[in-house]
């Protein structure tokens, strides 16, 4: 049976020595501002995820092109690509994020890299010989891992070069991962355009080009991420003499992290933070047009949907820079009363016909929503320590499937029975708002209730000091 | 392996690094920004 020291040990690897921890120890004079865009290329790429369905529709005309024939994919079968990706991005973050946590963040970027352009060229296959089973296994299962993988590779390395500012750190990451479906969506679009002939979508060659621009940027930020060298500090920079009251400075090892109920509090909180949140998101297009006929339409709808991913984009730096100065939870207090507030506002903004306090609350809550996911690391920062934060924080990441799951069935199945009851169009929304609100009141409740981590969770110092002399 | 040795990171090499994540980042937003623009017409 392997110790952890002995994983350690750097003579006991590698086949590629030159993704290992020990070799990506940065040299003193390198500038830690050199991580955040060797993070970005790696969530840029991997957020394209987000704008995975603008291939839906081209996927139902391969065979007939023009328009669906009987043969062609349905698009409830295509729906599954995205769903089985999401559920192995939990998987894979939950499974390997103490691997990636003990490889370093230059084998976890590699491999996430080799696993994304796969998936593409994967997927590429499964299109040119009308295979739907090979983009699942393509897209939606190698893909998964590649996406969470890729999503905790760089986070607990940002939070060691910014042990100052650790939430704009992951803030600045995460955000990668929201602006990617912004890159993403234009190129695919563009790229099937130039690629689409009499006899071809031109899915199967952009799925070609898109796999190899994303294995070039996600290889750059393999190469130029390092890890800080043992003992590293910013200059100037002091820990606070007495942190804050929920903070640690000991380490809690990832596997008794789960075992303490501050990891499935701060698990709550997210699954209701991000369940609200993707009720809205999926739903914003055809719910503003619902609740404002005549007022939205579908162009100006969509218009909408962009405006959104931005605030989904910027509030997770935004948010996160905040948490720096006022603390994760009251950040996450934030989050759930403003959210509570905003969510009740919703169906009075419908009945009043008021189109402009509605857009408000809409892009206030699903920057929220993209503050919840970058607050979050530094949350378990600070109540699980650095070490295994990144291990930790890929099991929680389950919270985020889970939600994935909720929150569309939440708010579809309710519109559909409200209407099929005779509710109004305009108002089948109101009830799925004011679950959302309760969800978030829930998120509070579990949010009040976390509490420094007891003592005996801790690491011992002698284990601690073992896996420094390892490292 | 020698981690002494000091190496220190130009600006150069941090405006290549941020312009290789940024330009990109910066043109969808751009893009973003313009499709949203629909919504206030």
């Amino acid at each position: 049976m392997t110790t952890t020291l002995e994983r350690l040990d750097p003579s006991s690897q590698s086949v590629l020595p030159f993704l290992d921890r020990d070799h990506t120890i940065a040299r003193p004079g390198y500038s830690r501002w050199m991580v955040p865009p060797a993070a970005l290329c790696v969530h840029l790429c991997i957020g394209q995820a987000y704008a995975f369905s603008v291939f839906n529709l081209p996927m139902t005309r391969l065979l007939g092109i023009t328009q669906s024939t009987p043969a062609d994919w349905k698009l409830t079968d295509l729906g599954w690509i995205f769903s089985i990706a999401m559920v192995f991005l939990g998987l894979s973050a939950a499974v390997f994020g103490r691997w990636v946590e003990e490889g370093g963040p230059r084998k976890a970027m590699f491999t996430a890299g080799v696993c994304w352009a796969g998936a593409f060229l994967i997927s590429a296959l499964g299109v040119y010989f009308h295979n739907l089973w090979i983009i699942y296994l393509g897209y939606g299962v190698i893909g998964g891992c590649a996406l969470g993988i890729g999503y905790i590779s760089p986070v607990s390395t940002l939070m060691k070069w910014f042990p100052d500012r650790p939430g704009m750190a992951t803030g600045m990451a995460i955000m990668g991962f929201g602006g990617g479906a912004l890159i993403a969506s234009p190129l695919s679009v563009w790229l099937m355009g130039r690629f689409a002939s009499a006899s071809d979508v031109g899915v199967l060659y952009t799925f070609i080009t898109l796999g190899c621009i994303y294995f070039i940027f996600m290889m750059v930020g393999s190469t130029i991420v390092r890890v800080p060298a043992p003992g590293w500090k910013p200059e100037g920079y002091v820990p606070p003499a007495t942190p804050r009251k929920l903070m640690t400075a000991n380490d809690v090892f990832v596997y008794q992290a789960v075992k303490t109920p501050q990891f499935w509090l701060i698990w709550i909180v997210l699954f209701c933070n991000t369940t609200a949140g993707i009720g809205v998101l999926g739903q914003a297009s055809a719910m503003s047009q619902e609740m404002f006929p005549g007022h939205i339409t579908a162009v100006a709808a969509a218009g909408l949907v962009g405006l959104m991913s931005l605030f989904n984009m910027g509030g997770r730096f935004s948010w996160a820079s905040l948490s720096d100065l006022i603390g994760r939870k009251n950040t996450y207090f934030v989050y759930m009363t403003l959210g509570f507030a905003l969510y009740i506002t919703v169906p009075f903004a419908g009945a009043r016909g008021n189109v402009a306090l509605f857009v408000i609350c809409f892009l206030i809550i699903v920057s929220m929503y993209g503050g919840g996911f970058s607050t979050v690391p530094a949350y378990l920062r600070d109540m699980f320590g650095t070490r295994y934060v990144g291990a930790i924080h890929g099991i929680l990441l389950t919270a985020w499937s889970a939600a994935g799951v909720a929150g569309p069935v939440l708010i579809n199945y309710i519109r559909e029975y409200n209407v099929t009851h005779g509710v109004p169009k305009a108002q089948a929304y109101n009830t799925t708002m004011y679950i959302m609100a309760g969800l978030l009141v829930i998120g509070f409740i579990a949010n009040l209730c976390v509490k420094a981590v007891d003592k005996r969770h801790h690491m011992a110092p002698e284990r601690e000091a073992e896996l420094e002399r390892a490292a | 392996m020698q981690i002494n040795e000091i190496s220190r990171t130009t600006p150069l090499q941090l405006a290549l690094a941020w312009s290789f994540a940024g330009i990109p980042l910066l043109a969808g937003v751009i893009q973003t920004l313009i499709n949203a623009m629909k919504l206030f017409q």
